[in-house]
Protein backbone atom coordinates (compact mmCIF):
# COMPACT_ATOMS: atom_id res chain seq x y z
CA UNK A 1 0.00 0.00 0.00
CA UNK A 2 1.50 3.43 -1.26
CA UNK A 3 1.68 6.40 0.72
CA UNK A 4 0.27 10.20 -1.02
CA UNK A 5 3.02 12.56 -0.31
CA UNK A 6 1.77 16.52 -1.80
CA UNK A 7 4.82 18.82 -2.06
CA UNK A 8 2.88 22.37 -1.15
CA UNK A 9 4.29 26.19 0.06
CA UNK A 10 1.65 28.22 -0.64
CA UNK A 11 3.34 31.18 -1.90
CA UNK A 12 4.54 30.30 -5.61
CA UNK A 13 8.15 30.05 -6.50
CA UNK A 14 9.69 28.97 -3.90
CA UNK A 15 10.62 25.32 -5.69
CA UNK A 16 7.62 23.01 -5.35
CA UNK A 17 8.04 21.44 -9.13
CA UNK A 18 11.24 21.90 -8.86
CA UNK A 19 11.17 19.30 -4.91
CA UNK A 20 8.46 17.32 -6.25
CA UNK A 21 10.69 16.52 -9.59
CA UNK A 22 13.92 15.69 -7.62
CA UNK A 23 12.50 13.92 -4.79
CA UNK A 24 10.69 11.67 -6.76
CA UNK A 25 13.41 10.96 -8.82
CA UNK A 26 15.64 10.51 -5.50
CA UNK A 27 12.81 7.62 -4.30
CA UNK A 28 13.05 5.87 -7.86
CA UNK A 29 16.83 5.70 -7.47
CA UNK A 30 16.51 4.21 -4.14
CA UNK A 31 13.69 1.42 -6.65
CA UNK A 32 10.82 2.66 -5.27
CA UNK A 33 7.83 2.54 -7.65
CA UNK A 34 6.31 6.03 -7.89
CA UNK A 35 4.37 8.29 -9.78
CA UNK A 36 4.13 12.03 -9.79
CA UNK A 37 0.89 14.30 -10.22
CA UNK A 38 0.87 17.86 -11.63
CA UNK A 39 -2.09 18.45 -9.75
CA UNK A 40 -1.76 22.71 -11.04
CA UNK A 41 -4.24 22.65 -14.07
CA UNK A 42 -3.67 25.37 -16.17
CA UNK A 43 -0.19 26.00 -15.69
CA UNK A 44 1.52 22.71 -16.17
CA UNK A 45 5.43 22.45 -15.56
CA UNK A 46 6.32 19.28 -13.86
CA UNK A 47 6.08 17.77 -17.29
CA UNK A 48 8.84 20.09 -18.62
CA UNK A 49 11.17 20.30 -15.46
CA UNK A 50 11.12 15.99 -15.81
CA UNK A 51 11.66 16.61 -19.47
CA UNK A 52 8.87 15.11 -20.32
CA UNK A 53 7.04 17.43 -22.42
CA UNK A 54 7.13 15.50 -25.80
CA UNK A 55 5.27 12.31 -24.37
CA UNK A 56 2.35 14.04 -23.25
CA UNK A 57 -0.56 12.62 -24.78
CA UNK A 58 -3.21 12.08 -21.95
CA UNK A 59 -3.41 14.28 -18.70
CA UNK A 60 -5.50 14.24 -15.29
CA UNK A 61 -8.23 15.82 -16.36
CA UNK A 62 -8.92 13.16 -18.84
CA UNK A 63 -8.24 10.55 -16.26
CA UNK A 64 -10.74 12.24 -13.85
CA UNK A 65 -13.07 12.61 -16.97
CA UNK A 66 -12.92 9.15 -17.53
CA UNK A 67 -11.63 9.94 -21.41
CA UNK A 68 -8.64 7.14 -20.92
CA UNK A 69 -7.59 4.81 -18.09
CA UNK A 70 -5.00 5.80 -15.59
CA UNK A 71 -1.82 3.38 -17.35
CA UNK A 72 -2.71 5.25 -20.67
CA UNK A 73 -2.15 8.45 -19.48
CA UNK A 74 0.85 7.54 -17.36
CA UNK A 75 4.28 9.18 -18.83
CA UNK A 76 7.57 6.71 -18.21
CA UNK A 77 10.76 8.54 -17.37
CA UNK A 78 13.18 9.03 -19.46
CA UNK A 79 16.05 6.90 -17.16
CA UNK A 80 14.18 5.05 -14.18
CA UNK A 81 11.46 2.34 -15.66
CA UNK A 82 9.80 2.77 -12.07
CA UNK A 83 9.15 6.25 -12.18
CA UNK A 84 5.81 7.69 -13.54
CA UNK A 85 4.05 11.18 -14.50
CA UNK A 86 0.59 12.07 -14.96
CA UNK A 87 0.60 15.74 -16.48
CA UNK A 88 -1.42 18.35 -15.63
CA UNK A 89 -4.14 19.68 -18.30
CA UNK A 90 -2.49 22.79 -19.75
CA UNK A 91 -6.00 24.34 -21.25
CA UNK A 92 -8.91 23.64 -18.47
CA UNK A 93 -9.10 25.29 -14.90
CA UNK A 94 -8.79 24.24 -11.29
CA UNK A 95 -12.98 23.79 -11.32
CA UNK A 96 -12.40 20.25 -13.80
CA UNK A 97 -11.53 18.55 -11.18
CA UNK A 98 -12.96 17.89 -7.29
CA UNK A 99 -11.60 16.74 -3.77
CA UNK A 100 -13.19 13.45 -4.17
CA UNK A 101 -12.23 13.13 -7.68
CA UNK A 102 -8.59 13.25 -6.41
CA UNK A 103 -8.87 11.45 -3.26
CA UNK A 104 -10.44 8.15 -5.79
CA UNK A 105 -7.54 8.75 -8.22
CA UNK A 106 -4.93 8.48 -5.05
CA UNK A 107 -6.78 5.76 -3.47
CA UNK A 108 -6.57 3.74 -7.22
CA UNK A 109 -2.70 4.68 -7.60
CA UNK A 110 -1.69 3.50 -3.98
CA UNK A 111 -2.79 -0.20 -4.77
CA UNK A 112 0.37 -0.12 -7.54
CA UNK A 113 2.64 2.96 -6.42
CA UNK A 114 5.06 3.08 -2.95
CA UNK A 115 4.75 7.18 -3.40
CA UNK A 116 2.65 9.28 -5.10
CA UNK A 117 3.75 12.39 -5.02
CA UNK A 118 1.79 15.50 -5.71
CA UNK A 119 2.87 18.66 -6.88
CA UNK A 120 0.63 21.33 -5.85
CA UNK A 121 -0.42 24.44 -6.96
CA UNK A 122 0.45 27.62 -4.89
CA UNK A 123 -2.68 29.62 -3.51
CA UNK A 124 -5.27 27.36 -0.74
CA UNK A 125 -7.60 27.76 -3.33
CA UNK A 126 -9.76 24.74 -4.78
CA UNK A 127 -6.05 23.48 -6.54
CA UNK A 128 -4.85 23.46 -3.00
CA UNK A 129 -8.04 21.51 -1.80
CA UNK A 130 -7.48 19.36 -4.77
CA UNK A 131 -3.88 18.33 -4.28
CA UNK A 132 -4.35 17.73 -0.32
CA UNK A 133 -7.32 15.75 -0.71
CA UNK A 134 -6.11 12.47 -0.70
CA UNK A 135 -2.75 13.12 1.30
CA UNK A 136 -0.54 11.38 3.42
CA UNK A 137 1.53 13.43 4.55
CA UNK A 138 2.91 16.87 3.46
CA UNK A 139 6.36 18.29 2.55
CA UNK A 140 5.72 22.57 2.84
CA UNK A 141 8.49 23.95 0.62
CA UNK A 142 9.73 27.45 1.65
CA UNK A 143 12.69 29.77 1.00
CA UNK A 144 14.19 31.94 4.34
CA UNK A 145 12.29 35.00 3.68
CA UNK A 146 9.67 36.31 5.41
CA UNK A 147 6.60 36.09 2.31
CA UNK A 148 7.42 32.63 1.59
CA UNK A 149 7.54 31.73 5.65
CA UNK A 150 4.17 33.69 6.25
CA UNK A 151 2.37 31.84 3.82
CA UNK A 152 3.96 28.35 4.56
CA UNK A 153 2.60 28.80 8.46
CA UNK A 154 -0.99 29.74 7.08
CA UNK A 155 -0.49 26.07 4.52
CA UNK A 156 0.55 24.12 7.66
CA UNK A 157 -2.69 25.44 9.76
CA UNK A 158 -4.54 24.50 6.90
CA UNK A 159 -3.15 21.18 6.50
CA UNK A 160 -4.03 20.27 10.15
CA UNK A 161 -7.31 21.40 9.85
CA UNK A 162 -7.69 18.94 6.77
CA UNK A 163 -5.97 15.72 8.98
CA UNK A 164 -3.03 15.27 6.64
CA UNK A 165 -0.85 13.90 9.64
CA UNK A 166 2.23 14.63 8.94
CA UNK A 167 3.94 17.38 7.74
CA UNK A 168 7.77 18.23 7.28
CA UNK A 169 9.51 21.23 6.71
CA UNK A 170 11.86 21.83 3.05
CA UNK A 171 13.85 25.34 3.77
CA UNK A 172 14.85 25.53 -0.16
CA UNK A 173 17.24 28.17 -1.56
CA UNK A 174 19.35 29.05 1.86
CA UNK A 175 22.49 30.68 1.32
CA UNK A 176 25.35 29.61 4.23
CA UNK A 177 27.07 33.11 3.05
CA UNK A 178 23.97 35.19 4.21
CA UNK A 179 23.01 33.38 7.13
CA UNK A 180 26.69 33.92 8.26
CA UNK A 181 26.99 37.39 8.26
CA UNK A 182 23.35 37.59 9.97
CA UNK A 183 21.53 38.78 6.87
CA UNK A 184 19.41 35.36 6.12
CA UNK A 185 17.21 33.44 8.68
CA UNK A 186 18.95 29.82 9.32
CA UNK A 187 17.03 26.87 8.73
CA UNK A 188 17.02 26.89 12.54
CA UNK A 189 15.02 29.96 12.87
CA UNK A 190 12.39 29.04 9.89
CA UNK A 191 12.19 25.89 11.72
CA UNK A 192 11.56 27.51 15.25
CA UNK A 193 8.93 29.98 13.39
CA UNK A 194 6.78 27.56 11.70
CA UNK A 195 7.10 24.55 14.44
CA UNK A 196 7.34 21.82 12.44
CA UNK A 197 9.85 19.27 11.86
CA UNK A 198 12.83 19.59 9.45
CA UNK A 199 13.35 17.29 7.02
CA UNK A 200 15.51 18.94 4.66
CA UNK A 201 17.45 22.30 3.60
CA UNK A 202 18.30 22.77 0.28
CA UNK A 203 21.14 25.51 -0.40
CA UNK A 204 20.68 27.66 -3.36
CA UNK A 205 22.53 26.19 -6.50
CA UNK A 206 22.97 27.56 -9.70
CA UNK A 207 23.14 23.63 -10.86
CA UNK A 208 19.40 24.04 -10.31
CA UNK A 209 18.47 26.07 -13.20
CA UNK A 210 20.96 24.35 -15.39
CA UNK A 211 19.44 20.65 -14.83
CA UNK A 212 16.11 22.62 -14.98
CA UNK A 213 17.34 24.12 -18.22
CA UNK A 214 18.10 20.22 -19.39
CA UNK A 215 14.90 18.99 -18.30
CA UNK A 216 17.17 16.70 -15.99
CA UNK A 217 16.64 16.33 -12.03
CA UNK A 218 19.93 16.95 -10.50
CA UNK A 219 19.42 14.83 -7.48
CA UNK A 220 22.02 12.17 -6.25
CA UNK A 221 24.54 13.84 -8.40
CA UNK A 222 27.75 15.74 -6.91
CA UNK A 223 26.05 19.03 -6.76
CA UNK A 224 25.55 20.87 -3.34
CA UNK A 225 21.60 20.61 -4.01
CA UNK A 226 21.80 16.96 -5.61
CA UNK A 227 23.09 15.50 -2.61
CA UNK A 228 20.63 17.83 -0.85
CA UNK A 229 17.54 16.22 -2.37
CA UNK A 230 19.03 13.13 -2.31
CA UNK A 231 19.00 13.25 1.96
CA UNK A 232 15.27 14.24 1.95
CA UNK A 233 14.51 10.97 -0.09
CA UNK A 234 16.34 8.85 2.48
CA UNK A 235 14.74 10.39 5.10
CA UNK A 236 11.19 9.85 3.28
CA UNK A 237 12.10 6.20 3.21
CA UNK A 238 12.98 6.39 6.87
CA UNK A 239 16.99 6.09 6.82
CA UNK A 240 17.85 8.28 9.78
CA UNK A 241 20.27 11.01 7.90
CA UNK A 242 22.21 12.84 10.01
CA UNK A 243 21.96 16.75 9.45
CA UNK A 244 25.46 17.77 8.85
CA UNK A 245 26.27 20.91 10.57
CA UNK A 246 26.45 24.02 7.80
CA UNK A 247 29.12 25.90 9.76
CA UNK A 248 31.66 23.10 9.23
CA UNK A 249 32.19 24.38 5.97
CA UNK A 250 33.22 27.53 6.80
CA UNK A 251 36.46 26.58 8.84
CA UNK A 252 39.66 26.48 7.01
CA UNK A 253 39.82 22.84 6.92
CA UNK A 254 36.25 22.51 5.09
CA UNK A 255 37.41 25.69 2.60
CA UNK A 256 40.48 24.15 1.99
CA UNK A 257 38.75 20.17 1.32
CA UNK A 258 35.65 22.12 0.47
CA UNK A 259 33.75 19.40 -1.58
CA UNK A 260 32.32 17.37 2.09
CA UNK A 261 29.85 19.47 2.79
CA UNK A 262 26.12 17.87 3.30
CA UNK A 263 22.90 18.73 3.74
CA UNK B 1 29.33 53.35 7.38
CA UNK B 2 32.12 53.11 10.36
CA UNK B 3 33.74 50.11 11.88
CA UNK B 4 31.87 50.82 14.79
CA UNK B 5 28.39 50.59 13.00
CA UNK B 6 29.75 47.60 11.26
CA UNK B 7 30.08 45.93 14.88
CA UNK B 8 26.88 47.95 16.16
CA UNK B 9 24.38 46.74 12.93
CA UNK B 10 22.37 43.76 13.54
CA UNK B 11 21.43 41.32 10.56
CA UNK B 12 18.45 41.49 8.57
CA UNK B 13 17.97 38.03 9.48
CA UNK B 14 17.34 38.63 12.59
CA UNK B 15 14.76 41.63 11.99
CA UNK B 16 12.66 39.31 9.80
CA UNK B 17 12.26 36.79 12.34
CA UNK B 18 11.14 39.21 14.73
CA UNK B 19 8.80 40.60 12.57
CA UNK B 20 7.16 37.13 11.55
CA UNK B 21 7.18 36.02 14.57
CA UNK B 22 4.65 39.33 15.17
CA UNK B 23 3.06 39.15 12.66
CA UNK B 24 2.13 35.57 12.43
CA UNK B 25 1.06 35.55 15.89
CA UNK B 26 -2.02 37.97 14.66
CA UNK B 27 -2.22 35.73 11.47
CA UNK B 28 -2.89 32.39 13.97
CA UNK B 29 -5.01 34.52 16.07
CA UNK B 30 -6.97 35.40 13.00
CA UNK B 31 -7.16 38.86 14.65
CA UNK B 32 -6.91 41.54 11.45
CA UNK B 33 -5.75 44.79 12.11
CA UNK B 34 -9.24 46.03 11.37
CA UNK B 35 -10.34 43.95 14.38
CA UNK B 36 -7.73 45.38 16.36
CA UNK B 37 -8.61 48.68 15.77
CA UNK B 38 -11.99 48.19 16.80
CA UNK B 39 -10.76 46.50 20.20
CA UNK B 40 -8.65 49.62 20.70
CA UNK B 41 -11.70 52.05 20.31
CA UNK B 42 -13.72 49.55 22.60
CA UNK B 43 -11.36 49.64 25.91
CA UNK B 44 -11.28 53.18 25.31
CA UNK B 45 -14.64 53.89 25.30
CA UNK B 46 -14.89 51.48 28.46
CA UNK B 47 -12.20 53.02 30.27
CA UNK B 48 -12.73 56.20 29.26
CA UNK B 49 -15.69 55.89 31.68
CA UNK B 50 -13.54 55.95 34.68
CA UNK B 51 -10.41 57.25 34.01
CA UNK B 52 -9.00 59.65 31.96
CA UNK B 53 -6.65 57.96 29.51
CA UNK B 54 -3.98 59.08 26.74
CA UNK B 55 -6.08 58.21 23.82
CA UNK B 56 -2.64 59.04 21.57
CA UNK B 57 -0.77 57.11 23.83
CA UNK B 58 -2.58 53.65 23.90
CA UNK B 59 -1.40 50.43 22.17
CA UNK B 60 -2.45 47.41 22.26
CA UNK B 61 -1.26 44.37 20.46
CA UNK B 62 -1.16 40.45 20.27
CA UNK B 63 1.67 39.06 21.58
CA UNK B 64 3.84 35.91 23.09
CA UNK B 65 3.85 35.77 26.50
CA UNK B 66 5.33 32.60 28.82
CA UNK B 67 3.19 30.07 29.87
CA UNK B 68 2.62 29.07 33.55
CA UNK B 69 0.37 25.96 33.02
CA UNK B 70 1.42 24.98 29.48
CA UNK B 71 5.50 24.54 28.62
CA UNK B 72 6.34 27.16 26.07
CA UNK B 73 4.62 30.69 25.12
CA UNK B 74 1.18 31.18 24.34
CA UNK B 75 -0.67 34.69 22.53
CA UNK B 76 -1.38 37.21 24.36
CA UNK B 77 -3.59 40.57 24.40
CA UNK B 78 -1.03 43.18 25.49
CA UNK B 79 -2.16 47.21 26.14
CA UNK B 80 -0.64 49.56 27.24
CA UNK B 81 -3.20 52.23 28.37
CA UNK B 82 -1.37 55.55 29.72
CA UNK B 83 -3.32 57.15 32.86
CA UNK B 84 -3.85 61.07 32.44
CA UNK B 85 -5.61 61.60 35.60
CA UNK B 86 -8.12 59.82 37.94
CA UNK B 87 -11.68 61.54 37.87
CA UNK B 88 -13.09 62.30 40.42
CA UNK B 89 -10.71 61.26 43.42
CA UNK B 90 -11.64 58.79 45.86
CA UNK B 91 -11.14 61.07 49.22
Amino acid sequence: MGEVIVVTSGKGGVGKTTSTANIGTGLAMLEKKVVLIDTDIGLRNLDVVMGLENRIVYNLVDVIEGNCRIRNALIKDKRYPNLYLLPSAQTRDKTSVNPEQMSKLCDELKEEFDYILMDCPAGIEQGFKNAIAGADRALVVTTPEVSAVRDADRIIGLLEANEVDQTHLIVNRLRMDMVKRGDMMSSEDVCEILAVDLIGVVPDDENIVISTNQGEPLVGSDTMAGRAYMNICRRIVGEDVPFLDLNEKNNIFSKLFGKRRKY
Amino acid sequence: MGLLDYFKRRGTGSIAKDRLKLVLVSDRAGCSPEIMEQIKNDIIAVISKYIEIDQEGLDIKITQTDSETHNGSVPALFANIPIKDMKGSKK
